[in-house]
Protein backbone atom coordinates (compact mmCIF):
# COMPACT_ATOMS: atom_id res chain seq x y z
CA UNK A 1 0.00 0.00 0.00
CA UNK A 2 1.11 3.55 -1.17
CA UNK A 3 2.04 5.64 1.92
CA UNK A 4 1.48 9.32 1.08
CA UNK A 5 2.44 12.50 3.64
CA UNK A 6 -0.98 14.90 3.36
CA UNK A 7 -2.08 17.09 6.23
CA UNK A 8 -3.68 16.07 8.80
CA UNK A 9 -6.89 17.76 7.39
CA UNK A 10 -7.39 14.74 4.91
CA UNK A 11 -7.75 11.73 7.34
CA UNK A 12 -9.28 13.85 10.63
CA UNK A 13 -11.49 16.56 11.95
CA UNK A 14 -11.38 18.53 14.76
CA UNK A 15 -13.39 20.76 16.99
CA UNK A 16 -11.63 23.61 19.16
CA UNK A 17 -13.40 24.52 22.25
CA UNK A 18 -11.89 27.25 25.22
CA UNK A 19 -11.44 27.66 29.18
CA UNK A 20 -9.56 31.19 29.96
CA UNK A 21 -6.25 31.18 28.23
CA UNK A 22 -6.53 27.24 27.68
CA UNK A 23 -7.90 25.52 24.51
CA UNK A 24 -8.87 21.82 23.77
CA UNK A 25 -8.93 20.46 20.48
CA UNK A 26 -10.38 17.35 18.99
CA UNK A 27 -8.81 15.23 16.47
CA UNK A 28 -11.23 12.38 15.61
CA UNK A 29 -9.81 9.58 12.52
CA UNK A 30 -12.48 9.68 9.70
CA UNK A 31 -11.25 6.05 9.28
CA UNK A 32 -10.26 4.11 12.76
CA UNK A 33 -7.64 2.36 10.48
CA UNK A 34 -5.86 5.48 10.55
CA UNK A 35 -5.91 5.71 14.50
CA UNK A 36 -2.99 4.24 15.55
CA UNK A 37 -0.79 5.91 13.13
CA UNK A 38 -2.10 9.41 14.11
CA UNK A 39 -1.22 8.34 17.90
CA UNK A 40 2.09 7.80 16.96
CA UNK A 41 2.67 11.00 14.80
CA UNK A 42 0.44 13.91 16.45
CA UNK A 43 2.45 14.01 19.27
CA UNK A 44 2.37 16.72 22.08
CA UNK A 45 5.23 18.12 20.54
CA UNK A 46 4.41 18.67 17.22
CA UNK A 47 1.21 20.12 18.44
CA UNK A 48 2.99 22.16 20.90
CA UNK A 49 5.46 23.48 18.08
CA UNK A 50 2.15 25.10 15.99
CA UNK A 51 1.39 27.20 18.80
CA UNK A 52 4.86 28.31 19.64
CA UNK A 53 4.19 31.62 17.79
CA UNK A 54 1.17 32.23 20.64
CA UNK A 55 3.07 32.13 23.39
CA UNK A 56 1.86 27.98 23.92
CA UNK A 57 3.62 26.76 26.85
CA UNK A 58 2.59 23.00 27.29
CA UNK A 59 0.15 20.62 25.74
CA UNK A 60 -1.74 17.32 27.48
CA UNK A 61 -2.94 14.71 24.92
CA UNK A 62 -5.71 12.56 25.94
CA UNK A 63 -6.41 9.36 24.03
CA UNK A 64 -9.67 8.21 23.83
CA UNK A 65 -9.78 4.25 21.87
CA UNK A 66 -12.88 3.56 22.23
CA UNK A 67 -14.61 6.23 20.14
CA UNK A 68 -11.62 6.86 19.08
CA UNK A 69 -10.10 10.31 19.40
CA UNK A 70 -7.44 12.35 20.71
CA UNK A 71 -8.23 15.58 22.95
CA UNK A 72 -5.23 18.31 23.09
CA UNK A 73 -5.15 20.36 26.01
CA UNK A 74 -2.86 23.14 25.24
CA UNK A 75 -2.10 25.68 27.42
CA UNK A 76 -1.65 29.28 27.31
CA UNK A 77 -2.68 29.19 23.34
CA UNK A 78 -5.21 32.39 23.36
CA UNK A 79 -3.05 34.93 24.62
CA UNK A 80 -5.54 35.52 27.52
CA UNK A 81 -8.30 34.04 25.82
CA UNK A 82 -11.64 35.72 25.24
CA UNK A 83 -10.74 38.03 28.16
CA UNK A 84 -8.07 39.47 26.58
CA UNK A 85 -6.76 38.33 22.99
CA UNK A 86 -6.36 41.32 20.46
CA UNK A 87 -6.81 38.71 17.99
CA UNK A 88 -10.73 38.29 16.31
CA UNK A 89 -11.00 35.20 18.02
CA UNK A 90 -10.05 35.18 21.74
CA UNK A 91 -11.94 31.60 21.73
CA UNK A 92 -9.35 30.53 19.76
CA UNK A 93 -12.52 28.45 17.57
CA UNK A 94 -10.89 28.53 14.22
CA UNK A 95 -7.89 27.02 15.82
CA UNK A 96 -9.07 23.59 14.55
CA UNK A 97 -7.88 24.59 11.36
CA UNK A 98 -4.45 25.24 12.39
CA UNK A 99 -3.72 21.75 13.64
CA UNK A 100 -5.32 20.14 10.67
CA UNK A 101 -3.93 22.47 8.14
CA UNK A 102 -0.18 22.57 9.37
CA UNK A 103 0.88 19.22 10.90
CA UNK A 104 0.83 16.49 7.84
CA UNK A 105 1.21 12.97 8.67
CA UNK A 106 2.22 9.86 6.50
CA UNK A 107 -0.36 7.48 5.96
CA UNK A 108 -1.38 3.97 3.69
CA UNK A 109 -3.94 5.55 1.13
CA UNK A 110 -6.92 3.50 3.02
CA UNK A 111 -6.81 5.62 5.64
CA UNK A 112 -8.25 8.60 3.72
CA UNK A 113 -11.94 8.27 2.94
CA UNK A 114 -12.85 7.05 -0.28
CA UNK A 115 -14.44 10.40 -1.71
CA UNK A 116 -11.98 12.91 0.08
CA UNK A 117 -10.74 15.27 -2.45
CA UNK A 118 -7.05 14.65 -1.02
CA UNK A 119 -7.42 10.91 -2.10
CA UNK A 120 -7.61 12.12 -5.77
CA UNK A 121 -4.53 14.34 -5.43
CA UNK A 122 -2.69 12.10 -3.37
CA UNK A 123 -2.87 9.30 -6.31
CA UNK A 124 -2.32 11.72 -8.87
CA UNK A 125 0.65 12.64 -7.07
CA UNK A 126 2.33 9.07 -6.36
CA UNK A 127 2.31 8.65 -10.80
CA UNK B 1 -41.73 2.49 32.66
CA UNK B 2 -41.15 6.20 31.37
CA UNK B 3 -38.59 7.22 28.43
CA UNK B 4 -37.44 10.97 28.70
CA UNK B 5 -37.41 13.47 25.95
CA UNK B 6 -35.44 16.41 26.15
CA UNK B 7 -34.81 19.14 23.11
CA UNK B 8 -32.63 22.25 23.23
CA UNK B 9 -33.83 24.72 21.58
CA UNK B 10 -30.65 27.18 22.01
CA UNK B 11 -27.72 26.51 22.32
CA UNK B 12 -26.70 30.53 22.91
CA UNK B 13 -28.24 33.59 23.17
CA UNK B 14 -28.81 34.87 19.52
CA UNK B 15 -29.22 30.93 18.12
CA UNK B 16 -32.17 31.05 15.80
CA UNK B 17 -34.98 31.81 17.13
CA UNK B 18 -37.89 29.57 15.75
CA UNK B 19 -35.33 26.47 16.41
CA UNK B 20 -37.50 25.22 18.86
CA UNK B 21 -40.91 24.84 16.77
CA UNK B 22 -39.93 21.69 15.13
CA UNK B 23 -38.78 20.72 18.14
CA UNK B 24 -42.07 21.41 19.76
CA UNK B 25 -44.39 19.50 16.74
CA UNK B 26 -41.86 16.31 17.00
CA UNK B 27 -42.37 16.57 21.38
CA UNK B 28 -46.33 16.48 20.85
CA UNK B 29 -46.26 13.14 18.99
CA UNK B 30 -44.43 11.33 21.42
CA UNK B 31 -45.54 9.63 25.07
CA UNK B 32 -43.73 10.01 27.71
CA UNK B 33 -42.05 13.34 29.68
CA UNK B 34 -40.89 15.98 27.45
CA UNK B 35 -38.88 18.85 27.95
CA UNK B 36 -37.55 21.98 26.02
CA UNK B 37 -34.22 23.82 27.41
CA UNK B 38 -32.71 26.70 26.31
CA UNK B 39 -29.21 27.60 27.39
CA UNK B 40 -28.51 31.13 26.72
CA UNK B 41 -26.05 32.61 29.60
CA UNK B 42 -22.28 32.71 28.51
CA UNK B 43 -20.49 33.84 31.37
CA UNK B 44 -19.76 37.31 30.05
CA UNK B 45 -23.99 37.59 29.52
CA UNK B 46 -24.30 37.71 33.27
CA UNK B 47 -22.14 40.89 34.03
CA UNK B 48 -24.17 42.89 31.32
CA UNK B 49 -27.88 41.18 32.84
CA UNK B 50 -26.65 42.15 36.31
CA UNK B 51 -25.96 45.56 34.95
CA UNK B 52 -29.35 46.08 33.60
CA UNK B 53 -31.04 44.64 36.68
CA UNK B 54 -29.33 47.39 38.64
CA UNK B 55 -30.85 50.11 36.09
CA UNK B 56 -34.00 48.87 36.63
CA UNK B 57 -34.98 46.02 39.20
CA UNK B 58 -37.67 44.14 36.86
CA UNK B 59 -35.02 43.63 34.52
CA UNK B 60 -31.59 41.30 34.64
CA UNK B 61 -33.30 38.32 33.09
CA UNK B 62 -31.87 37.61 29.39
CA UNK B 63 -33.57 39.96 26.73
CA UNK B 64 -33.98 36.92 24.45
CA UNK B 65 -36.52 35.10 26.59
CA UNK B 66 -39.30 37.62 24.81
CA UNK B 67 -37.43 36.47 21.22
CA UNK B 68 -37.86 32.34 22.21
CA UNK B 69 -40.91 31.58 24.25
CA UNK B 70 -43.78 33.22 22.37
CA UNK B 71 -43.23 31.23 19.54
CA UNK B 72 -43.76 27.93 22.08
CA UNK B 73 -45.32 28.93 25.18
CA UNK B 74 -48.43 27.93 24.13
CA UNK B 75 -47.97 25.43 22.23
CA UNK B 76 -45.77 23.96 24.84
CA UNK B 77 -48.38 24.12 27.67
CA UNK B 78 -51.06 22.77 25.58
CA UNK B 79 -48.95 19.59 25.15
CA UNK B 80 -47.71 19.35 28.26
CA UNK B 81 -43.75 19.87 27.59
CA UNK B 82 -42.41 22.18 30.44
CA UNK B 83 -39.12 24.16 29.81
CA UNK B 84 -36.00 24.66 31.89
CA UNK B 85 -33.84 27.72 31.06
CA UNK B 86 -31.27 29.69 32.32
CA UNK B 87 -32.83 32.97 31.06
CA UNK B 88 -33.32 33.91 34.34
CA UNK B 89 -29.88 35.22 34.19
CA UNK B 90 -29.25 38.09 36.98
CA UNK B 91 -33.35 37.69 37.87
CA UNK B 92 -35.14 34.92 37.73
CA UNK B 93 -37.75 35.89 39.79
CA UNK B 94 -38.12 38.71 37.60
CA UNK B 95 -37.99 36.25 34.58
CA UNK B 96 -40.80 34.30 36.35
CA UNK B 97 -42.77 37.41 36.51
CA UNK B 98 -42.17 38.04 32.54
CA UNK B 99 -43.04 34.61 31.85
CA UNK B 100 -46.75 35.13 33.67
CA UNK B 101 -47.35 38.27 31.79
CA UNK B 102 -46.41 36.76 28.54
CA UNK B 103 -49.19 33.73 29.40
CA UNK B 104 -51.55 36.23 29.69
CA UNK B 105 -50.47 38.07 26.72
CA UNK B 106 -51.09 34.82 24.87
CA UNK B 107 -54.03 33.93 26.53
CA UNK B 108 -52.21 30.71 28.39
CA UNK B 109 -54.48 29.75 31.41
CA UNK B 110 -53.36 28.28 34.70
CA UNK B 111 -49.04 28.44 33.79
CA UNK B 112 -47.33 27.48 37.22
CA UNK B 113 -43.64 28.76 36.88
CA UNK B 114 -40.78 28.18 39.10
CA UNK B 115 -37.58 30.60 39.70
CA UNK B 116 -34.07 29.01 41.22
CA UNK B 117 -32.17 31.33 43.21
CA UNK B 118 -28.95 31.41 45.26
CA UNK B 119 -26.73 31.44 42.38
CA UNK B 120 -25.85 34.90 43.17
CA UNK B 121 -22.81 35.31 45.50
CA UNK B 122 -23.44 39.06 45.69
CA UNK B 123 -26.23 38.25 47.54
CA UNK B 124 -24.45 35.91 50.01
CA UNK B 125 -20.98 37.10 50.18
CA UNK B 126 -19.25 40.56 50.83
CA UNK B 127 -16.81 41.88 47.77
CA UNK B 128 -14.38 41.61 49.85
CA UNK B 129 -14.95 37.75 51.00
CA UNK B 130 -14.77 37.12 47.46
CA UNK B 131 -11.68 38.80 46.52
CA UNK B 132 -10.55 36.41 48.90
CA UNK B 133 -11.30 33.13 47.45
CA UNK B 134 -9.01 30.71 45.21
CA UNK B 135 -8.57 31.63 41.93
CA UNK B 136 -8.00 28.70 39.42
CA UNK B 137 -8.63 30.47 36.22
CA UNK B 138 -7.99 34.59 35.22
CA UNK B 139 -5.47 37.40 36.45
CA UNK B 140 -5.85 38.30 40.23
CA UNK B 141 -8.66 40.55 41.34
CA UNK B 142 -6.78 42.81 42.87
CA UNK B 143 -9.27 46.28 43.26
CA UNK B 144 -10.94 45.63 39.71
CA UNK B 145 -14.59 46.51 40.35
CA UNK B 146 -16.66 43.37 40.29
CA UNK B 147 -19.97 43.46 38.15
CA UNK B 148 -21.03 40.28 38.98
CA UNK B 149 -20.17 36.88 40.75
CA UNK B 150 -22.39 33.71 40.27
CA UNK B 151 -21.65 30.08 41.76
CA UNK B 152 -22.40 27.24 38.95
CA UNK B 153 -25.36 25.18 40.82
CA UNK B 154 -25.61 21.37 39.75
CA UNK B 155 -29.29 19.86 38.58
CA UNK B 156 -31.16 19.58 42.52
CA UNK B 157 -32.62 22.99 42.37
CA UNK B 158 -33.31 22.38 39.03
CA UNK B 159 -35.10 19.06 39.83
CA UNK B 160 -36.67 20.56 43.05
CA UNK B 161 -38.27 23.25 40.67
CA UNK B 162 -39.90 20.82 38.49
CA UNK B 163 -41.37 18.97 41.95
CA UNK B 164 -43.05 21.60 42.11
CA UNK B 165 -45.16 21.14 38.93
CA UNK B 166 -44.02 24.26 37.51
CA UNK B 167 -44.66 24.36 33.44
CA UNK B 168 -41.78 26.40 33.15
CA UNK B 169 -38.45 26.63 35.54
CA UNK B 170 -36.12 30.10 35.24
CA UNK B 171 -32.47 29.81 36.58
CA UNK B 172 -29.66 31.81 36.80
CA UNK B 173 -26.01 30.01 36.81
CA UNK B 174 -26.17 26.74 36.71
CA UNK B 175 -23.89 24.14 34.87
CA UNK B 176 -25.51 23.95 31.32
CA UNK B 177 -25.92 20.44 31.73
CA UNK B 178 -27.90 20.52 34.82
CA UNK B 179 -30.45 22.09 32.33
CA UNK B 180 -30.93 18.32 30.74
CA UNK B 181 -29.82 16.45 34.29
CA UNK B 182 -32.40 18.20 36.55
CA UNK B 183 -34.93 16.69 34.43
CA UNK B 184 -33.53 13.34 34.49
CA UNK B 185 -33.32 13.46 38.25
CA UNK B 186 -36.53 14.90 38.78
CA UNK B 187 -38.46 12.10 36.50
CA UNK B 188 -36.10 8.94 37.31
CA UNK B 189 -35.81 9.24 40.47
CA UNK B 190 -31.70 9.29 39.97
CA UNK B 191 -30.25 10.45 43.45
CA UNK B 192 -26.34 11.83 44.69
CA UNK B 193 -25.30 8.62 44.69
CA UNK B 194 -26.17 7.33 41.40
CA UNK B 195 -23.33 8.48 39.90
CA UNK B 196 -22.80 6.38 36.73
CA UNK B 197 -26.63 7.51 35.84
CA UNK B 198 -25.75 11.20 36.73
CA UNK B 199 -22.60 10.71 34.77
CA UNK B 200 -25.01 9.66 31.81
CA UNK B 201 -27.09 12.28 32.41
CA UNK B 202 -24.22 14.78 32.32
CA UNK B 203 -23.46 13.57 29.06
CA UNK B 204 -26.94 14.16 27.82
CA UNK B 205 -26.44 17.18 28.96
CA UNK B 206 -22.92 18.41 27.85
CA UNK B 207 -24.22 17.11 24.26
CA UNK B 208 -27.44 19.04 24.05
CA UNK B 209 -26.05 22.71 25.55
CA UNK B 210 -24.36 23.78 22.03
CA UNK B 211 -27.88 23.09 20.35
CA UNK B 212 -27.61 21.71 16.92
CA UNK B 213 -23.70 21.77 17.19
CA UNK B 214 -24.57 18.02 17.85
CA UNK B 215 -26.70 17.66 15.10
CA UNK B 216 -25.15 18.82 12.33
CA UNK B 217 -23.74 22.55 12.63
CA UNK B 218 -20.47 23.92 13.16
CA UNK B 219 -19.56 20.53 11.48
CA UNK B 220 -19.63 21.13 7.49
CA UNK B 221 -16.06 20.81 5.71
CA UNK B 222 -17.50 20.83 1.64
CA UNK B 223 -16.31 17.83 0.25
CA UNK B 224 -15.00 16.70 3.97
CA UNK B 225 -17.79 16.84 6.02
CA UNK B 226 -21.18 17.60 4.21
CA UNK B 227 -24.62 17.93 6.21
CA UNK B 228 -27.74 18.83 4.13
CA UNK B 229 -30.16 21.71 4.84
CA UNK B 230 -28.03 23.73 7.55
CA UNK B 231 -30.45 26.95 6.72
CA UNK B 232 -33.20 24.65 8.30
CA UNK B 233 -31.14 22.17 10.68
CA UNK B 234 -32.89 19.99 13.38
CA UNK B 235 -31.82 20.91 16.78
CA UNK B 236 -30.97 17.80 19.16
CA UNK B 237 -34.00 15.67 21.04
CA UNK B 238 -32.47 13.06 23.21
CA UNK B 239 -34.52 10.02 24.48
CA UNK B 240 -32.95 8.69 27.95
CA UNK B 241 -34.26 5.79 30.02
CA UNK B 242 -34.07 5.21 33.51
CA UNK B 243 -31.58 2.96 33.17
CA UNK B 244 -29.40 6.06 31.51
CA UNK B 245 -30.06 4.52 27.99
CA UNK B 246 -29.36 8.18 26.02
CA UNK B 247 -29.71 8.42 22.35
CA UNK B 248 -29.19 11.52 20.42
CA UNK B 249 -31.66 12.27 17.50
CA UNK B 250 -33.64 15.30 15.42
CA UNK B 251 -36.94 15.86 14.83
CA UNK B 252 -38.30 14.33 11.03
CA UNK B 253 -37.92 16.76 8.18
CA UNK B 254 -35.40 18.49 9.52
CA UNK B 255 -32.42 19.32 8.14
CA UNK B 256 -28.46 18.79 9.52
CA UNK B 257 -27.34 15.38 10.31
CA UNK B 258 -26.73 13.44 13.60
CA UNK B 259 -23.92 10.96 13.13
CA UNK B 260 -21.24 9.48 15.27
CA UNK B 261 -18.91 11.88 13.64
CA UNK B 262 -21.27 14.93 14.90
CA UNK B 263 -21.79 13.61 18.03
CA UNK B 264 -17.99 12.81 18.75
CA UNK B 265 -17.31 15.97 17.89
CA UNK B 266 -19.67 17.39 20.10
CA UNK B 267 -19.13 14.80 22.84
CA UNK B 268 -15.00 16.59 23.30
CA UNK B 269 -16.50 20.24 23.20
CA UNK B 270 -14.29 22.40 25.83
CA UNK B 271 -13.31 19.35 27.67
CA UNK B 272 -9.48 18.96 29.18
CA UNK B 273 -9.10 15.92 31.13
CA UNK B 274 -12.06 13.73 29.75
CA UNK B 275 -11.65 11.22 32.82
CA UNK B 276 -11.96 14.04 35.36
CA UNK B 277 -14.75 16.55 34.03
CA UNK B 278 -16.01 18.10 36.77
CA UNK B 279 -19.39 19.73 37.66
CA UNK B 280 -21.50 20.27 41.12
CA UNK B 281 -23.01 16.76 40.62
CA UNK B 282 -20.47 14.57 40.04
CA UNK B 283 -16.93 13.98 38.06
CA UNK B 284 -17.27 12.48 34.91
CA UNK B 285 -14.69 10.32 33.21
CA UNK B 286 -15.66 9.45 29.39
CA UNK B 287 -12.31 7.75 29.09
CA UNK B 288 -14.77 4.43 27.91
CA UNK B 289 -18.07 6.03 26.28
CA UNK B 290 -18.88 4.52 23.10
CA UNK B 291 -20.97 5.89 20.24
CA UNK B 292 -22.69 3.95 17.83
CA UNK B 293 -24.80 4.67 15.01
CA UNK B 294 -28.47 2.65 15.71
CA UNK B 295 -30.17 4.08 12.89
CA UNK B 296 -30.72 7.26 10.58
CA UNK B 297 -30.07 10.32 12.68
CA UNK B 298 -29.95 8.45 15.30
CA UNK B 299 -27.24 7.93 17.78
CA UNK B 300 -26.55 6.03 20.99
CA UNK B 301 -24.29 7.39 23.95
CA UNK B 302 -23.40 4.81 26.69
CA UNK B 303 -20.43 3.95 28.94
CA UNK B 304 -20.58 6.95 30.98
CA UNK B 305 -18.55 6.44 34.69
CA UNK B 306 -19.58 9.10 37.66
CA UNK B 307 -17.07 9.68 40.49
CA UNK B 308 -18.55 11.77 43.09
CA UNK B 309 -18.29 15.39 43.12
CA UNK B 310 -16.26 17.60 44.71
CA UNK B 311 -16.81 19.65 47.88
CA UNK B 312 -15.81 23.12 46.19
CA UNK B 313 -18.15 24.45 43.38
CA UNK B 314 -16.94 26.97 40.35
CA UNK B 315 -17.61 30.34 40.20
CA UNK B 316 -17.42 32.80 38.27
CA UNK B 317 -16.42 36.46 38.91
CA UNK B 318 -16.86 39.56 36.36
CA UNK B 319 -14.98 42.31 36.61
CA UNK B 320 -14.56 45.66 34.32
CA UNK B 321 -11.91 45.36 31.36
CA UNK B 322 -11.62 48.69 30.18
CA UNK B 323 -12.29 49.25 26.65
CA UNK B 324 -11.97 47.54 23.34
CA UNK B 325 -11.21 49.74 19.86
CA UNK B 326 -10.96 48.73 16.64
CA UNK B 327 -10.76 49.66 13.22
CA UNK B 328 -10.50 47.84 10.05
CA UNK B 329 -10.62 48.81 6.36
CA UNK B 330 -10.15 47.00 3.02
CA UNK B 331 -7.43 47.07 -0.25
CA UNK B 332 -8.76 44.86 -2.92
CA UNK B 333 -7.31 44.43 -6.80
CA UNK B 334 -3.51 44.42 -8.20
CA UNK B 335 -0.64 44.75 -5.43
CA UNK B 336 -3.64 45.05 -2.72
CA UNK B 337 -1.48 43.22 -0.29
CA UNK B 338 1.41 45.58 -0.66
CA UNK B 339 -1.22 48.86 -0.21
CA UNK B 340 -2.60 46.46 2.80
CA UNK B 341 0.59 45.72 4.56
CA UNK B 342 1.50 49.52 3.29
CA UNK B 343 -1.30 50.42 5.68
CA UNK B 344 -1.04 48.45 8.18
CA UNK B 345 2.83 49.74 8.73
CA UNK B 346 1.28 53.26 8.73
CA UNK B 347 -0.94 52.62 11.67
CA UNK B 348 1.88 51.17 13.97
CA UNK B 349 4.07 53.62 13.34
CA UNK B 350 1.11 56.72 14.06
CA UNK B 351 0.45 54.46 17.37
CA UNK B 352 3.98 54.72 18.27
CA UNK B 353 4.02 58.59 17.48
CA UNK B 354 1.13 59.69 19.28
CA UNK B 355 2.17 57.49 22.28
CA UNK B 356 -0.30 54.70 22.30
CA UNK B 357 1.02 52.70 26.24
CA UNK B 358 -1.40 49.71 25.44
CA UNK B 359 -0.62 46.83 23.18
CA UNK B 360 -1.89 47.26 19.63
CA UNK B 361 -2.16 44.31 17.17
CA UNK B 362 -2.44 45.54 13.47
CA UNK B 363 -3.14 42.52 11.09
CA UNK B 364 -3.90 42.16 7.86
CA UNK B 365 -6.64 39.61 7.03
CA UNK B 366 -6.83 37.34 4.41
CA UNK B 367 -3.61 35.98 5.48
CA UNK B 368 -4.41 33.55 7.70
CA UNK B 369 -3.66 36.04 10.55
CA UNK B 370 -6.53 34.96 12.89
CA UNK B 371 -4.33 32.39 13.29
CA UNK B 372 -1.29 34.61 13.73
CA UNK B 373 -0.27 36.13 17.83
CA UNK B 374 -0.86 39.30 19.17
CA UNK B 375 2.98 39.87 18.36
CA UNK B 376 3.51 38.24 15.27
CA UNK B 377 2.69 35.35 12.95
CA UNK B 378 3.37 32.12 11.83
CA UNK B 379 3.96 33.03 8.31
CA UNK B 380 7.47 33.52 6.69
CA UNK B 381 6.96 37.13 5.09
CA UNK B 382 6.81 37.52 1.25
CA UNK B 383 3.41 35.84 0.24
CA UNK B 384 3.52 35.50 -3.90
CA UNK B 385 -0.07 36.40 -4.82
CA UNK B 386 -0.67 39.88 -4.50
CA UNK B 387 -3.85 40.64 -5.49
CA UNK B 388 -7.04 39.49 -3.96
CA UNK B 389 -9.01 41.42 -1.37
CA UNK B 390 -7.17 41.99 2.00
CA UNK B 391 -8.57 43.94 5.54
CA UNK B 392 -6.14 45.55 7.79
CA UNK B 393 -7.30 45.64 12.04
CA UNK B 394 -6.27 47.63 13.89
CA UNK B 395 -6.88 46.19 17.64
CA UNK B 396 -6.03 47.67 21.30
CA UNK B 397 -6.84 47.37 25.12
CA UNK B 398 -7.01 50.02 27.17
CA UNK B 399 -8.11 51.49 31.09
CA UNK B 400 -9.04 54.21 28.89
CA UNK B 401 -12.07 54.85 26.55
CA UNK B 402 -9.48 57.67 24.41
CA UNK B 403 -6.85 55.17 23.59
CA UNK B 404 -9.34 52.94 22.16
CA UNK B 405 -10.69 55.67 20.12
CA UNK B 406 -7.45 57.10 19.11
CA UNK B 407 -6.21 53.56 17.48
CA UNK B 408 -9.42 53.14 15.72
CA UNK B 409 -9.03 56.45 14.33
CA UNK B 410 -6.10 56.24 13.12
CA UNK B 411 -7.61 53.18 10.50
CA UNK B 412 -10.08 55.69 9.50
CA UNK B 413 -7.50 58.13 8.74
CA UNK B 414 -6.45 56.05 6.47
CA UNK B 415 -9.20 57.00 3.70
CA UNK B 416 -7.24 59.84 3.17
CA UNK B 417 -3.71 59.72 4.66
CA UNK B 418 -2.98 55.92 3.73
CA UNK B 419 -2.64 53.73 0.49
CA UNK B 420 -4.70 53.90 -2.24
CA UNK B 421 -8.00 52.30 -2.47
CA UNK B 422 -8.43 51.99 0.92
CA UNK B 423 -11.94 51.20 1.61
CA UNK B 424 -15.15 50.08 3.74
CA UNK B 425 -13.46 51.40 7.32
CA UNK B 426 -15.58 50.03 10.42
CA UNK B 427 -15.00 51.26 14.02
CA UNK B 428 -16.15 49.41 17.15
CA UNK B 429 -15.34 50.91 20.66
CA UNK B 430 -16.77 48.59 23.07
CA UNK B 431 -16.54 48.10 27.24
CA UNK B 432 -15.26 45.16 28.28
CA UNK B 433 -16.02 42.70 30.86
CA UNK B 434 -13.27 40.21 32.03
CA UNK B 435 -14.07 36.88 33.89
CA UNK B 436 -12.10 35.50 36.73
CA UNK B 437 -13.18 31.69 38.27
CA UNK B 438 -13.07 30.89 41.80
CA UNK B 439 -13.53 28.15 43.94
CA UNK B 440 -15.94 28.60 46.59
CA UNK B 441 -17.33 25.95 49.70
CA UNK B 442 -20.48 24.74 48.34
CA UNK B 443 -22.13 25.40 52.57
CA UNK B 444 -21.37 29.32 51.18
CA UNK B 445 -23.99 28.94 48.30
CA UNK B 446 -27.89 28.06 48.96
CA UNK B 447 -30.35 27.63 46.53
CA UNK B 448 -33.55 28.31 46.68
CA UNK B 449 -36.85 27.45 44.36
CA UNK B 450 -39.53 29.67 44.41
CA UNK B 451 -43.09 29.40 42.70
CA UNK B 452 -43.76 32.64 41.38
CA UNK B 453 -47.75 33.71 41.37
CA UNK B 454 -49.01 36.12 38.60
CA UNK B 455 -47.21 39.18 38.45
Amino acid sequence: MNVVEVPLHAVAHARAGDKGNRSNISVIPYRAEAFALLVEQVTEERVLAVFAHKGATAVKRYVLAKLPAMNFVIDNALEGGVNSSLGLDGHGKALSFLVLGDITVKVPLDCIPVNSPYLKNAVNGER
Amino acid sequence: MSKVYIGCGAGFAGDRFDAAVPIVKALAEVKGERFLIYEVLAERTLAIAQRLRRENPDQGYSPFLDLYLPLVLADCHRHGIRIVTNMGAANPLGAARRVHALALELGIRGLKVAAVTGDDLLGSMSEAEIRREQIIEGIPLDHRSIVAANAYLGAGPVAGALATGAHVVLVGRTTDAALSLGPLMHVHGWKAGDLDLLAQGTVCGHLLECGAQVSGAYFPDPGFKDVPDLDRIGFPIAEVDADGSLVITKPPGTGGLVSRATVIEQLLYEVHDPNNYLTPDVVLDIGEVEVEETGTNRVGVKGARGKPPPATLKATVCVDAGWLGEGEISYAGPNALARAELAASVVRARCRAIGIGDPVRVEVLGTEAIFDGNSGGRHPSGVQNTGGEYRVRAAVRSPQRKVAQQVSDEVLSLYCSGPAGGAGVRQHISPQVSTVSILIDRARVKAQVAVVEKS
